[in-house]
């Protein structure tokens, strides 16, 4: 019995620890922030690889999740005789929650893992430690390009997975079921406000983005320097990248569309 | 071996140096005079903190106690910008090579450079060259670290360690897993580079031979303590008993060959009165 709750105490406190470490390492990111700009090469580059290289994957979940919502949103306003409304119903969906959020787990599964797994990589291959004694900051030269690239990417990810899944929805709304295009279009622009449902979820994807990334590039530092520790640690990423954008997006929209 | 003039000058002075991991004593109280100019080898069994003291002399780790001076600097006190100046003037060859993965062999070498100098590239092109030149890899600039053998990875590490013209190389295990060539490559290289650049090397190494050709002196470490010192020569004629099995590799001595417990003829006895009993 004393020895399980001793173990919940370790487990605690190993728990608070590395929040403080995360927290500490976050401050240093930010700090190296700055010099990105004089190096924008490496902003560009990293921009590539951690948001040019993710386009199709949010790109074609984006053309199916729009698909669906089409189908399942008709198959439901159709008993009503709301069939009209259906461009409302797939464009609040992506553009509130669905963009944001399966956008953020799908970048946490796709440049997530990746960053943490090429930043464990260059720490368990000495390559951060070498940086060090060169006298190069590797949170100036690694951590802060690929953090600001992914802080960058995400909204903007976010934003094409929305605007392609409401191209999804009008094609099997409007192309295979029939409904009026002009309806189609008209609701959804009566009834989707600018601030209160696209700037809100742009702020969600702005969230998302910030802690996804924070999180792999923490994870990555923070490994234990072999390739079994760099494994656990893509794993890290992709499981609290999704419980930590799952849990804030109920609060933000407990906090934008609740009224609490 | 060194023609420095100022060569009996201590660059590194470590005096009454502790350190421990976790419960771990690493090391306590260790002094040590490396001199400019020279070859010091830090040698010692596997998992003796020989790493773990280059680490403290680049600032990378910080002591519980004890005082490590770099060109009369304090490390340990240092600010992180001017122990960021301290290091543009030590160069460090990691045991793995460390070199970056995603550019080639040139821009490794070129890296340094291009990151503390505002050269223009042409003169940045020669520098590289000359450097890559001086370890026999120029013509292998523009293959990537991963066509690279492990000897030659060490080499190009090298260049880019004395790429902004140190004043002291830290080499860590530079002889591992490496073949009989690439060793004595490696080995020629260290002194020669000494000489002609007029630096002075830390050699972090359990290769008792190789290390002892090139060094111009020699620590010998061993539980957190500094248990010889001297000449190659000097440490071969040793009176210690531990020190000569280091240096002569004995299998047994001070350091039992058997792991230690119960007596042999006690625990084959103690077998054989079992099977009475039974």
């Amino acid at each position: 019995m004393v020895e399980t709750i001793r173990k919940l105490g370790r487990w605690g406190l190993g728990g608070f620890e590395r929040l403080g470490r995360a927290h500490i390492f976050l401050f240093h990111t930010l700090m190296g922030v700055p010099s990105v700009f004089i190096r924008f090469g490496l902003l560009v580059q990293q921009m590539m690889s951690v948001g040019v290289l993710s386009l199709l994957i949010i790109v074609v979940s984006g053309l199916f999740v729009g698909m669906v919502l089409g189908l399942q949103g008709y198959n439901t306003l159709v008993d009503f005789g709301a069939e009209q409304s259906l461009g409302v119903v797939v464009a609040l969906s992506l553009v509130r929650e669905l963009g944001p959020v399966v956008a953020g787990l799908l970048f946490a599964g796709r440049a997530g893992s990746a960053l943490t797994a090429e930043i464990g990589l260059m720490k368990s291959t000495e390559q951060l430690s070498g940086m060090e004694m060169m006298a190069v900051d590797p949170f100036k030269r690694v951590i802060a390009p690929r953090f600001l690239a992914g802080f960058i990417s995400l909204p903007l990810l976010a934003t094409i997975f929305s605007a392609i899944g409401v191209i999804g929805g009008y094609f099997v709304g409007v192309g295979l079921l029939g409904v009026d295009d002009g309806a189609f279009w008209s609701q959804m622009q009566a009834k989707v406000d600018f601030s209160e449902d696209i700037m809100n979820g742009v702020i969600k994807s702005i969230v998302f983005g910030f802690v996804v990334t924070w999180i792999a590039v923490f994870e990555g530092y923070d490994c234990v320097p072999t390739s079994e520790g760099v494994s656990r640690a893509t794993t890290r990423t992709v499981v609290h990248s999704a419980l930590a954008i799952l849990s804030l997006d109920f609060v933000l929209t407990a906090l934008m569309f609740g009224n609490i | 071996m060194s023609s420095n003039p100022d060569s009996n000058e201590v660059l590194v002075r470590i005096r009454d140096l502790h350190f421990s991991r976790g419960n771990r004593k690493i090391f306590n109280g260790v002094n040590l005079d490396i001199r400019r100019g020279k070859v010091t080898a830090i040698m010692g069994p596997s998992g003796t903190g020989k790493t773990t003291l280059l680490k403290l002399i680049g600032g990378q780790l910080k002591p519980d106690q004890g005082s490590i001076q770099v060109d009369g600097l304090e490390v340990p006190k240092l600010k992180v910008s001017q122990l960021y100046e301290l290091r543009k003037r030590i160069g460090m060859l990691f045991q793995s090579g460390a070199l970056l993965t995603d550019i080639n062999v040139f821009d490794n070498v070129a890296f340094p450079i291009r990151e503390h100098t505002k050269m223009p590239p042409a003169m940045i092109r020669d520098m590289v060259l000359m450097k890559l030149e001086s370890v026999g890899l120029r013509n292998a600039r523009d293959l990537m670290p991963s066509e690279l053998s492990g000897g030659m990875a060490r080499r190009v590490a090298l260049a880019r360690a004395i790429a902004l013209d140190p004043m002291m190389i830290l080499y860590d295990e530079p002889f591992t897993g490496q073949d009989p060539i690439s060793m004595g490559v490696i080995v020629q290289l260290i002194r020669l580079l000494n000489d002609a650049l007029g630096l002075t090397s830390i050699v972090v190494s359990h290769d008792v031979q190789e290390t002892a050709t090139i060094a111009d002196s020699i620590y010998v470490l061993s539980e957190g303590k500094v248990v010889g010192h001297g000449t190659p020569q000097e440490l071969a004629e040793t009176d210690s008993d531990w020190v000569k099995q280091f240096m002569q590799g004995l299998p047994d001595g001070p350091v039992p060959f058997h792991y230690p417990g119960v007596q042999y003829a006690d625990d084959l006895l103690a077998g054989s009165e079992q099977s009475r009993v039974d």
